[in-house]
């Protein structure tokens, strides 16, 4: 995902030149084209994350579309003050490329781990946040940043993932994509954590008979609310994941809405994320996400147990 | 000794003595430093178009001491930007005029400020992408002496060296107070010209009072052509009213009193 991120970079240069990209301590690799065929709206800086997002900021205020690269943590903690009046209060077409969100970099300690890097972003107006689910899908998400007029915090996941996401359901910012019908649950999920919803449906629905539907909501923020009440209104229970703490983030956004809904009312309904907590493990990626129930079993655990709340008089009012 | 003050100074003052007056609130000590600073800028050095704020051919000027505000929102009403009435407005509800710069409410503000350190990166960004473009205008940052120990105007130090933008020209409001007292006891920020020049400025030092000074530094630059420059401007918080100068309590008042609008209006008009 990484990799078709950075490559799509020159592409996107040729097509527009008011495309910058600017990488904050990183290798040229995989930007080989991009940094030989435009070198002078090539910039690999250091490791300075408050500079390079009011540079770009300054870029963009002269009509640039810079692209800025670097680990999701840093790019997003660090900076946040700089994100937030230089990027959010001035609504600049700037393009955050955090590599690593999430417990992508689960053996390095969470001081790499970006678990709350879409909680703090949302706080921001004017911010939008895209989570894609596989290389494919950043395929197409990339082309569509041209456009944006806002600030969009684009979030990187493990690569080498497979690929779940079809072509033919398009891709627009900002728009839930139904990757899998279901009537009596649904998981709404973000970034990679589709490909484990998808399974575990499977799963579901092969062991016994129920059936679970899967939202994927790319784009956290603007949350897609009329496609996700229009998919939730038919279920008898709602599960959101995300690699990515429960405190203000995908689960958070879809409560609120959910809560505030005069469509559905008391549909039972469960995060899956990281809980308040540093996660305080090294190990891999899937180790730390398993250890919170953010894997297959986990999910298939969560709609059992969420399924026998439905079936005692909890349900939608329509 | 300090250069006197001279009709058009003493006048700047005075406009913002009348924001004030219906304002009741604002940095007084931090805008009196920079009045001089601000209005060689506008009178003297930067090619701008008040009809057309965003006349592709201007000079960039990033307010980065945003709170010192006053100061620009003068010059900008004074050469047209918008209409001098505005001034009595600052910081009220609906207003153009906030108690910090706003980026798209003022005609001639070109970035938002006020949170002290974003101004000289967004101007390095600015002089970067006109480089880009092979643009020929300047860009200017106005940052304040205790805005210096933010670490993020060193990051830009640093990366305005690396590129050589010597486009890019930071002048240094350097009043030697922040708002609770010296900045030698709070956060010395010596040898500061040093420190400049040690991360690939040229550096130029000048008396911030001194019209005539700075007018003849800022229209030879660049300082170097292969350097981005920086103008130290040694000035005094509060100056052209010697009973507030380098008094604290007068970095930003809230509920101005009469008196103090009297003491104001009195001690300029002693100079007139």
């Amino acid at each position: 995902m990484r990799k078709t991120c950075l490559l799509s970079m020159h592409e996107l240069a040729s097509r527009d030149d008011r495309v910058v990209f600017i990488g904050s301590d990183i290798t040229k690799r995989d930007l080989e084209r991009m940094a030989e065929g435009y070198p002078d709206r090539f910039f690999l800086e250091g490791i300075y994350e408050q500079h390079i997002v009011g540079m770009a900021a300054g870029m963009a205020l002269e009509g640039k579309i810079p692209y800025v690269n670097t680990i999701a943590t840093f790019l997003t903690r660090r900076c946040y003050e700089q994100v937030l009046l230089d990027l959010g209060m001035h609504r600049l077409p700037v393009r955050l490329i955090g590599s690593g969100g999430g417990v992508v970099y689960a053996p390095l300690g969470s001081t790499h781990l970006a678990n709350e890097d879409m909680a703090i972003l949302r706080a921001i107006p004017n911010m939008t946040i895209v989570a894609p689910c596989d290389a494919d899908e950043m395929k197409r998400l990339m082309p569509a940043t041209l456009a944006w007029k806002d600030p969009i915090y684009i979030r990187l996941a493990k690569g080498g993932d497979r690929v779940v996401s079809r072509p033919e359901l398009g891709f627009e910012i900002g728009c839930a994509i139904p990757l899998r019908e279901g009537r009596e649950g649904l998981f709404v999920t973000t970034g990679i954590t589709t490909q484990l919803a998808l399974d575990a449906a499977e799963q579901i629905q092969q062991e016994t008979g129920r059936s679970w539907g899967v939202l994927h909501m790319h784009t956290v923020k603007p949350l897609d609310v009329e496609g996700l009440l229009r998919t939730v209104s038919g279920v008898q229970a709602v599960i959101t994941v995300e690699e990515h703490t429960v405190v203000g983030g995908l689960g958070s956004a879809v409560a609120e809405v959910l809560m505030e809904s005069a469509v559905v009312r008391k549909v039972p309904f469960k995060r899956i994320g990281f809980p308040d907590v540093f996660t305080d493990e090294f190990g891999s990626q899937d180790d730390i996400m398993g250890k919170y129930g953010i894997s297959v079993e986990g999910l298939k655990q969560t709609a059992r147990e969420l399924g026998k709340g439905a079936g005692t008089g909890f349900g939608l009012q329509r | 000794m300090a250069v006197k003050l001279d009709r058009r100074s003493i006048d700047l003052r005075r406009e913002v003595v009348q924001i004030l007056e219906r304002s009741r609130r604002g940095h007084i000590g931090s805008t009196f430093s920079l009045i001089e600073i601000t209005r060689v800028l506008f009178d003297d050095v930067m090619r701008y178009d008040p009809a057309n704020p965003r006349w592709d051919g201007r000079d960039r000027l990033v307010f980065s001491k945003g709170h010192g505000c006053l100061a620009l929102y003068t010059l900008l009403a004074d050469k047209g930007f918008f209409p001098h009435d505005e001034l009595y407005r600052f910081c009220g509800f609906g207003s153009i005029l906030g108690g910090h710069p706003e980026y798209g409410k003022t005609p001639g503000v070109e970035a938002s400020t006020g949170a002290l350190g974003h101004g000289l990166s967004m101007a390095v960004g600015m002089a970067l992408a006109a480089r880009i473009d092979r643009k020929p205008h300047r860009v200017f940052a106005v940052l304040g002496d205790g805005e210096c120990d933010e670490g993020s105007v060193w990051e830009a130090a640093l990366s305005a060296g690396k590129h050589r933008l010597a486009s890019l020209t930071a002048i240094i409001d350097y009043n030697k107070m922040q708002s609770y007292g010296p900045t030698r006891e709070v956060q010395d920020l010596e040898p500061f010209a040093d420190k400049w020049r040690s991360f690939g400025f040229a550096v130029r030092e000048a008396d911030g009072h001194d019209v005539d000074a700075m007018r003849s530094l800022l229209t030879a630059l660049p300082f170097d052509s292969g350097k981005p420059g920086v103008l130290i401007c040694h000035t005094v918080k509060g100056r052209g009213i010697p009973s507030i100068e380098n008094d604290p309590s007068w970095h930003h008042k809230t509920k101005l009193k009469e008196s103090e609008l009297a003491l104001l209006y009195n001690e300029l008009d002693a100079q007139s």
